[in-house]
């Protein structure tokens, strides 16, 4: 098992080269056809990320977050989430190396298999960079008019984050 | 639109804040900082999304993006009805998807965007279709079964068992797409 994970992207590669082998498919122009246009799809993300990326910094550096997340920690305590993860619920649409090094930090001061760090394991690995998602995938397709993705995304992140509150405490708690 | 005004007001709340707790110096570097580090995500992943990009053109070529899309259209068909009609939208959205179920997250970004611009081609021009908006709520919720990256970080950090957090994962990232998708659902009627 673990050695299937391990070789993951060899054995896609491989299984995708022999199917096109056995196929007859012209391989090496193909693939670089195909990395020809991964270029393209950078070009298409970079002025996005250019853009969005100096006000997440600022955020982070003003330190709004934190005073959010000291004024949200009581309230949720209240409702049975550990105080230490809301730094993270904040940090998590946002950034993602932010937040993987948030988590990192808890979990090394709280104790990896202690509630609050087995919890905010489970909120970073069923999460996703939220507005980074919509920010390259709408800037890449050239959509002004986002509809409700946004809150959708946001309540969608929202339910992650009580979720695996909830289930932690279930499981470990 | 919306996200031009969450933007400004990131901006905005971040002057205050900065003056307010003495960092207005810092603010001012990190909007510098921030951009030069979106160039340097862009480099860093640039290889994976290029190598990527080449796989899923092989796969399209050698007939095995189609070959997925149509194991895929049952299930895809029902979230995705008029983009499931479009061989050009429903091979991305199929190897994005499966990229997301096997953790690939340098995968399925490539994919996404491809799907992403391939809706966006079918509906009219700067708006948001409403399987646009639900291939985006789907991604940002993440449908994850190995998350690896985290898992990574509870073994170093000398887990006894790394990956014991599997099954809450499993239910917090399906209750998420859940409640993203309903959420969805109730407001592309309102809105």
């Amino acid at each position: 098992m673990s050695i299937l994970l391990e070789l993951a992207v060899p054995l896609i590669l491989a299984a995708v080269g022999i199917h096109a082998a056995i196929s007859g498919a012209d391989i090496f122009p193909a693939l670089c056809r195909g990395a020809a246009q991964g270029l393209i799809t950078l070009k298409d993300m970079l002025p996005t990320l250019i853009v969005l990326f100096p006000a997440v910094h600022m955020l982070r550096a003003s330190g709004a977050l934190d005073e959010l997340s000291a004024l949200l920690a009581p309230v949720m305590a209240c409702i049975g989430v550990p105080a230490e993860t809301v730094p993270l619920a904040l940090l998590r649409p946002l950034s993602g190396g932010a937040a993987t090094a948030a988590a990192a930090d808890i979990i090394k001061s709280c104790g990896v298999d202690s509630l609050a760090g087995r919890t905010v394991a489970v909120m970073i690995g069923s999460s996703e960079t939220t507005f980074y998602v919509i920010a390259v995938y709408f800037g890449a397709a050239k959509i002004k008019n986002t509809r409700h993705a946004i809150p959708a995304a946001l309540l969608a992140d929202l339910a992650v984050f009580l979720l695996s509150a909830r289930v932690c405490r279930m499981l470990w708690g | 639109m919306l996200m031009g005004l969450v933007w400004t007001a990131m901006i905005v709340v971040s002057i205050l804040f900065g003056c307010i707790n003495g960092a207005a110096l810092q603010v001012q570097q990190a909007a510098l900082d921030g951009a030069a580090a979106a160039v340097e995500l862009c480099l860093g992943i640039g290889g994976a999304v290029c190598l990527w990009c080449a796989v899923m053109e092989l796969m399209r070529a050698s007939g095995l993006a189609d070959a997925l899309s149509r194991a895929l259209r049952p299930a895809l068909g029902r979230l995705f009805p008029e983009s499931a009609k479009n061989e050009s939208v429903m091979q991305p959205l199929s190897a994005n998807v499966s990229a997301n179920l096997l953790g690939l997250g340098n995968a399925a970004t490539p994919m996404g965007i491809r799907a992403s611009q391939e809706m966006a081609r079918l509906g009219s021009p700067g708006v948001a279709s409403n399987e646009l908006c639900r291939l985006v709520v789907l991604n940002t919720a993440s449908i994850q079964l190995l998350p690896t990256t985290v898992a990574a970080i509870r073994a170093a950090e000398g887990a006894a068992a790394p990956f014991d957090i599997l099954p809450a994962v499993w239910i917090s990232s399906a209750g998420s797409v859940l409640a993203g998708l309903l959420a969805a659902a109730v407001m592309e009627r309102l809105l």
